[in-house]
């Protein structure tokens, strides 16, 4: 249960962000959550939306660096020491975890957390074993 | 001080005659020894026998860089290569650099030649010698270490870098005569600064800079700051190393050592002499070098020739400082770098684009080079460890090619100019 997640090269500069968000919303591509990590020249821009692999031909043909792969995706309950019991799980089955981030449901008590693993299929392994609640693609562009 | 009165006051008259002769026996050895030089003569239909005046050294064909690089390692030695007692060489790519190969004639043809820079900057056996340039495969360290030795002053061979030691044992040992790049001086200067130096205070009193463009504007800076006079020194590895001209104390023009080193100016396009006060690309040719003999080095340099007699009572005629290029040859920290060593490296890299943009910039007077290359498809990653792994592969292929450190800039796609001229991909900022 692999959902895709965008990932798009931008420049320390400013407009870049603007630029990649235009090209979205001429294109009625709804964002669902998103991460910048950055370093002092550039950044990576990653982003869960509504339709990936069009964003992937918009964003590429507006002259962006894209690349479309897979993340996980688990429905936690929103509460204190949940983020620990899952980091504790993946410490102890050895899951290196590349990067992660989350987002909250509005209408509910539920968070939705993404992670990229070294591992992905081991990790699933893992977190279906332990009862937790894997996203499909699908489940993930409904919210 | 004149190190060697006899042949830097020689007349006009006796110096012509002097390099009449020695271009004389020069073509005559390349030719008979050295199948490459043959075949260039014979392919214009030149012969030893020709060669009658030093000025018919204008019948003679050029050689390029590429050429020398093309006959790497040994295309142009004209001796037994047992009498080589040493090798330098200029920077290259892909393992192909320019070599110069001494004999032992050679080397003390280089050690007199520095000896007289260095007297230029009044050093005597007295003095003792700091100096900054690499030891090593690059000319700069050996070629001064002769030169103060020969005059007999006390070398300290701490090479370059270092500064915080630089700075101590100039004080501890009461340098008086500093050779480095003219940047690398004010960087020492500024550095000297911080640790509370008082330059003023130190017995130093001359400077030999060379190895990179500077201005008089940079040299009232270094005078004033590390208080001392500084020379500007000039040499070339395709020639001998430093040692081919030399400011005098006057510190007007560059007095050149013909009587060695044999200057033409040209037009660049049609290779045609051009007269003295003309400015022109710089030729050279090595009178008397016998491991490795230049004919008619097309430097690149641009310059112009001046016969008139310094008050130094020198007679050799002088050259202005470099005032450009012919090429896009980069100088950053006293290393030549081409635009196309760098493009070499890029292309063979898998993944990479061989569109790049060269930003060179001077900060606190050292110079830096970012290297600004586009981020392909082939090469992108959705993890940032992934592409800085990429940037430090760059940086140590680029560091093995150039022998300078380059910073290395993943930018967009399509965000370098894709335009056929070279002005665009290289963006100088130093202020000289």
């Amino acid at each position: 249960m692999n959902i895709q997640q965008i990932s798009v090269f931008l420049e320390n500069k400013p407009g870049r962000l603007a630029n990649v968000a235009l090209v979205l919303k001429d294109n009625k591509i709804n964002i669902r959550a998103l991460t910048i990590a950055d370093t002092s020249d550039f950044g990576i821009l990653r982003m869960i939306v509504s339709k990936p692999e069009q964003a992937n031909d918009v964003l590429k043909k507006a002259g962006f660096t894209v690349k479309l792969n897979t993340v996980i995706a688990v429905e936690i309950d929103d509460r204190e020491g949940i983020f620990y019991d899952m980091m504790n799980l993946c410490d102890k089955n050895g899951l290196n975890i590349e990067y992660t981030y989350s987002f909250v449901e509005q209408y509910s008590n539920k968070a939705i957390l993404f992670l990229r693993f070294e591992n992905g299929d081991k990790a699933l392994e893992v977190f279906k074993k332990n009862g937790y609640k894997l996203l499909t693609d699908e489940e993930v562009r409904k919210i | 001080m004149i190190w060697n009165r006899e042949f830097e006051t020689m007349s006009r008259r006796q110096l012509t005659l002097l390099q009449t002769k020695r271009l004389q026996s020069l073509v005559r050895k390349a030719y008979t020894n050295n199948p490459f030089y043959r075949g260039k003569m014979d392919a214009t239909g030149v012969k030893p026998t020709h060669i009658k005046h030093i000025s018919d050294i204008v019948k003679l064909p050029f050689i390029t860089k590429t050429e020398m690089r093309d006959v790497y390692p040994y295309g142009l030695l004209s001796c037994h290569v047992d009498n080589i007692v040493e090798i330098h060489t200029s920077s290259g790519t892909t393992g192909k650099p320019v070599v110069d190969a001494y004999t032992k004639k050679d080397i003390d043809i280089w050690s007199e030649v520095m000896a007289r820079t260095l007297a230029m900057g009044d050093t005597t056996a007295k003095d003792r010698v700091q100096n900054a340039y690499g030891y090593g495969l690059f000319t700069g360290g050996l070629g001064v270490h002769y030169g103060a030795r020969r005059i007999g002053a006390m070398v300290i061979p701490i090479s370059g870098g270092n500064t915080k030691r630089q700075l101590q044992l100039m004080r501890d040992f009461g340098t008086t005569a500093l050779a480095c790049t003219p940047s690398y001086s004010l960087y020492l200067a500024e550095a000297g600064k911080e640790e509370n130096v008082d330059f003023s205070k130190l017995p130093l009193r001359s400077g030999f800079f060379g190895a990179e463009p500077w201005s008089e504007n940079m040299r009232k800076e270094i005078e004033e700051k590390l208080h001392l006079k500084a020379i500007d020194i000039y040499g070339l590895t395709e020639i001998i190393g430093p040692g081919v001209a030399s400011e005098c104390e006057r510190q007007d023009l560059l007095h050149v050592f013909e009587d060695h080193f044999y200057p033409e100016v040209i037009d660049p396009q049609t290779g045609m002499p051009l007269p003295d006060g003309e400015k022109g690309e710089l030729v050279f040719t090595t009178l008397t070098k016998e491991g490795t003999p230049v004919i008619r080095y097309r430097t690149r340099d641009i310059t112009y020739l001046d016969r008139t007699k310094c008050r130094c009572g020198r007679t050799s005629v002088r050259m202005h400082r470099i005032l450009g290029r012919t090429d896009d040859m980069l100088i950053i920290r006293g290393v030549n770098v081409f635009p196309s060593q760098i493009e070499e490296v890029l292309l063979r890299m898998e993944g990479l684009e061989p569109h790049y943009l060269l930003l060179v910039e001077r900060r606190d007077n050292l110079d830096y080079l970012e290297v600004q290359v586009e981020v392909s498809d082939a090469v992108f990653s959705d993890e940032i460890k992934n592409l800085e792994r990429r940037e430090t592969q760059i940086e140590k292929e680029l560091h093995e090619a150039l022998l300078i450190h380059a910073k290395v800039k993943l930018v967009e796609p399509k965000t370098i100019a894709r335009s056929e001229g070279k002005a665009k991909r290289i963006i100088d900022k130093r202020v000289i």
